[in-house]
């Protein structure tokens, strides 16, 4: 069978049909291993390369093989498509594809669909051999109806046997081809995209693909009534897409580190994936270690014999990694930790989101371990804060932790296309004499820094150790050793803190209330503030990108505000628990650094928040002020 | 200078390093220790290969024996419980041209390191450990180690040490790509010397374990070998450890054992009559992780940056 190209009829706009909307919010569902995922990522890669700012979020199920046909099962992928720059995950969706009623109710379950969204139901489920399924998916329908869903039943099965002969295989492509015929997609866009994706698998597999692809547009346009158009804005500026683990990876990249050193753990480890595949064309290497401690022991190693390495892990292995990282404050090793955040407790939610991690990333270690932590906000910073974590490990001569978490790491975004300049590539090591009169740790009164031998250098031999020690690495318990070598080791903090910038509130700068966030919740609460500010509410944000130390200015721009709170995704208590209420993490912090009485709102749902509980949040607290101080005034 | 012609002038003089350029800080270590008669070893031979001291790394974890680097004069890295193995692999993996000398002791190497010992055996990266093992936790005052013999006392175990010790040999012969397995004792001096110096000629992981004595907290415990040289089997072979007339005279129970014939080394290892000392396996063809690490070193930034900018290419749209 000849494969069509891209011609008149399939990929030409309709536009006497089509809805123009700023965005919307797309879900595909399957069971798991019947390529929703692809589907969805593909569908967000086509859009961004039309010009559509996207975000993208996977929906994971639990097990990795959970019962067919099982809410539990549900695997698939959230495309935000929109008009310019897309920062998160959105509210509701508002199109639906399901390969089966039962995926389709957990995202019910969850509240992610909007009433009044489509839902393409997969319609091969009716006609059943098994009676359970047929009165099972006759009651769904009837039930999504009652709720106010539109559902078009779709004969997805039917329509990819037209075509190739496993269907179960073919889905997701058929179904990739109707969805670009509601969004009017270019299809020959998803022709280059399946080229590159099955190139190995040889042009039989990309003609089939192609083919389904085909079938599923001329369907949806022979049988679907939906068109949407989603205006483009115009950018002249080159543009990548990719997910925040591929950022980390191709970061540590443009740092010039050599080494990642990792042990295998949910949701950090596609970021050494990527790097396993690609590291190698800048003389890279990951070292797979036999457990998270050796691994970041391998890469004090490295650091030690003069080249920064990265270990990238998440919860759990952070935990077992701080031992080392205690050493390499002690020992004065440069080294950066990725933590890509997932739900804790204990192993918790392995594949959801969560920022849980912020107390013990400052705080898990024996004894007071100063280091630095910092947050990227969004996948472009997961790129850019490796090479300034690695600059900082090094000039600042200890560890960099870097927090990111389950919504940037697997989320995909586009954003504009880094300049690599060579600057940012780690030099090589320093072989030359130790010929200054130089101790491996003098440290500088003022600052705490201090210039250290790497091995090989003649004459610059020392002992590296994690016990206690003075200017020349000798152990030393003396009480005022100690006293002074714990306070350089500190200062480092407060002598980088003087080099940060005070961050920018976003919105007015002064108002009733400032929403304080840090991590992957910065589209979200943007979007949240610039919704009630458009009420007419005074409300402002506020996103750290440093944990420790913190940015300066904080407790100044805090007084320009009545109210100040968190908005965290970590656990906390309501207010109602008044005195014994736990607070969320931030919000600890920043109450002992401003002595202002910070308020936090935080949730586990192991999911992104969405701007609008961010905004009805707000609005509540707000509210609650108001009529707490229209109290006092009684 | 003197008018003399350029080419008169003698060759500039490469410098020797004498015993002095390799001693670190004052040992701290009881009188007595094994640990003393290993660093004294460790000096010579690195003074008599002539080993840049800023080429040599030594590595540790916790405890008696990790002490070690502190007390030699190179670069040094004493670190974390356990984690001896982990950190000198790390070293290796950016640095093919350092020595790295790995000192750990039982209770490092056989205990809460020991994912790491099965490990590092099995990356076979180059360089020497030294397991001082002297059957006991010294610098804690007294515990059981892994090699604590049955019965034993300790402070954990006032009565006796309930279970049979673990052997170090056996275990690390049975990991694959063992490459160097070889046994010592620290009241032979020369034999401790040959030994070194045959681990550290070996290209790969080279395994030292080297009976010691704790005349503090085990004081006596090798008496019986001592007193009784029947009770040591001295391994010779002309691919094993070169032995001198003062070994042959200390260990007179002398058999030929190639070290090619891993069956022949995990039947001396396992032997609970006697001791081994000599070299009881060599493989110079096991695999090495030191290729896979080494892959790309010295790769030049603008061939990073240009590699890093195809990758972008990759995922611009």
């Amino acid at each position: 069978m000849s494969v069509p190209k891209a011609n008149e009829q399939a990929g030409t706009p309709r536009a006497r049909l089509a809805q123009v909307v700023n965005q919307h919010i797309v879900e595909i569902v399957s069971d798991s291993g019947e390529g929703a995922q692809t589907c969805g990522q593909m569908f967000g890669t086509i859009s961004a390369k039309m010009g559509n700012g996207v975000w993208t979020v996977e929906i994971i199920p639990a097990e990795i093989e959970p019962p067919f046909r099982s809410r539990a099962g549900a695997s698939g992928n959230r495309i935000r498509v929109g008009k310019g720059v897309v920062t998160n995950m959105g509210d509701q969706a508002d199109l639906v594809v399901a390969f089966n009623e039962q995926v389709l109710y957990s995202r019910i379950d969850v509240d992610a669909i909007a009433r009044g969204a489509h839902i393409l139901l997969e319609s091969k489920w009716k006609d059943d051999r098994s009676e359970d399924i047929r009165e099972a998916y006759a009651a769904a329908l009837a039930d999504f109806e009652s709720r106010g869903f539109i559902v078009h039943e779709v004969p997805m099965e039917t329509e990819c046997l037209k075509v190739v002969s496993d269907a179960r295989r073919g889905k997701n492509m058929w179904i990739l081809g109707a969805l670009s015929a509601i969004y009017e997609r270019d299809v020959s866009l998803i022709d280059a995209e399946l080229e590159r994706k099955f190139k190995r698998k040889g042009q039989k597999v990309i003609d089939s693909n192609v083919n389904l692809v085909r079938a599923g547009y001329d369907w949806a346009d022979a049988n679907i009534d939906l068109r949407y158009r989603i205006p483009v804005a115009p950018t002249n500026v080159p543009t990548v897409v990719m997910n925040g683990n591929t950022a980390v990876g191709l970061g540590v990249m443009a740092a010039g580190m050599e080494l990642c050193s990792m042990y295998p753990i949910t949701p950090a480890t596609s970021a050494s994936h990527y790097l396993a595949g690609s590291f190698s064309k800048v003389g890279g290497v990951v070292h797979q270690a036999e457990d998270e401690i050796a691994a970041i022991g391998f890469a004090l190693g490295a650091s030690y014999a003069g080249k920064t390495p990265v270990t990238i892990t998440s919860g759990p292995g952070l935990a077992l990694k701080t031992e080392f990282i205690g050493f390499a404050v002690m020992a004065e090793l440069p080294i950066v930790i990725v933590d890509v955040q997932r739900g804790g407790p204990s192993t918790g939610l392995p594949t959801r989101v969560e920022q849980g991690d912020l107390l013990a990333a400052l705080f898990a270690a024996p004894g007071d371990a100063p280091k630095i932590v910092m947050a990227p906000a969004t996948i472009e910073e997961c790129f850019h804060f490796m090479v300034t974590a690695r600059k900082l490990a090094e000039s600042f001569r200890g560890p960099v932790l870097v927090l990111t978490d389950a919504n940037l790491a697997t989320g995909q975004q586009n954003f504009p296309r880094p300049e690599v300049r060579e600057e940012w590539i780690a030099p090589p090591i320093d072989q030359s004499a130790w010929d200054r009169d130089v101790r491996p740790y003098d440290w500088d009164g003022a600052t705490g820094l201090s210039e250290r031998p790497v091995p090989g250098q003649k004459g610059g031999n020392f002992v590296l150790t994690g016990l206690a020690h003075d200017e020349n690495s000798r152990v030393a318990y003396e009480s005022a050793i100690n006293q002074h070598s714990m306070e350089a080791r500190s200062r480092k903090l407060a002598a980088l803190r003087k080099t940060l910038k005070t961050p920018d509130v976003y919105g007015d700068d002064t108002g009733d209330l400032l929403v304080v966030g840090w991590g992957s919740t910065l589209g979200a609460i943007e979007e949240a503030v610039d919704r009630l500010r458009e009420e007419g509410r005074r409300v402002s944000s506020l996103h750290l990108r440093f944990l420790s130390p913190f940015e300066p200015g904080l407790r100044e721009i805090f007084s320009r505000f009545k109210k100040v709170m968190t908005v965290e995704i970590n656990y906390s208590d309501d207010p109602s628990f008044g005195d014994a209420r736990r607070l969320a993490q931030l919000a600890w912090l920043l109450r002992s650094e401003t002595l202002v009485d910070v308020d936090c709102w935080s949730q586990v749902p192991g999911t992104p928040l969405a701007p609008g509980i961010i905004a009805d949040v707000v609005r509540s607290r707000l509210s609650e002020n108001g009529s707490a101080a229209a109290a006092g005034a009684r | 200078m003197y008018e003399l012609k350029q080419d008169w002038m003698p060759p500039e003089r490469p410098q020797s390093y004498c015993l002095e350029d390799y001693e670190g800080g004052a040992p701290r270590w009881c009188p007595g220790c094994g640990d003393l008669a290993v660093l004294s070893a460790l000096q010579r031979y690195v003074r008599d290969q002539q080993l840049p001291p800023e080429k040599i790394v030594v590595v540790s974890g916790i405890g008696c024996s990790s002490r070690l680097p502190h007390y030699v004069k190179a670069y040094g890295f004493h670190g974390l419980h356990g984690r001896a193995l982990p950190v000198a692999c790390g070293v290796r993996s950016r640095r093919p041209d350092l020595h790295l000398f790995v000192a750990t002791g039982d209770g490092d190497c056989c205990a809460i390191g020991t994912a790491h010992w099965i490990h590092a055996i099995r990356y076979n990266m180059n360089m020497t450990v030294m397991l001082l093992d002297n059957n006991i936790y010294g610098l804690t005052k007294m515990q059981s180690s892994p090699t604590t013999g049955k019965g034993h006392y300790s402070n954990t175990h006032p009565g006796g040490a309930p279970l049979s010790a673990i052997n170090p040999l056996l275990t690390t012969l049975s990991i694959t790509n063992a490459s160097f397995v070889a046994q010592t004792a620290d009241w032979n001096p020369p034999h401790l010397y040959a030994t070194l110096a045959a681990a550290h000629a070996h290209k790969g992981l080279s395994f030292v374990r080297v009976l010691q004595r704790c005349p503090h907290f085990m004081a006596g415990y090798f008496d019986e070998l001592q007193k009784d040289p029947s009770l040591v089997r001295l391994l010779t072979h002309e691919n094993g450890i070169a032995v001198d007339p003062a070994v042959q005279k200390a260990f007179p129970n002398r058999v030929e054992h190639d070290p090619g014939d891993l069956a022949g080394a995990m039947k001396f290892a396992g032997d609970r009559e006697t001791h081994p000392i000599g070299l009881l396996y060599r493989n110079d063809q096991a695999e090495s992780y030191d290729t896979f690490m080494a892959s790309g070193l010295g790769t030049p930034a603008n061939v990073k940056v240009a590699a890093i900018e195809r990758e972008l290419d990759r995922f611009t749209i």
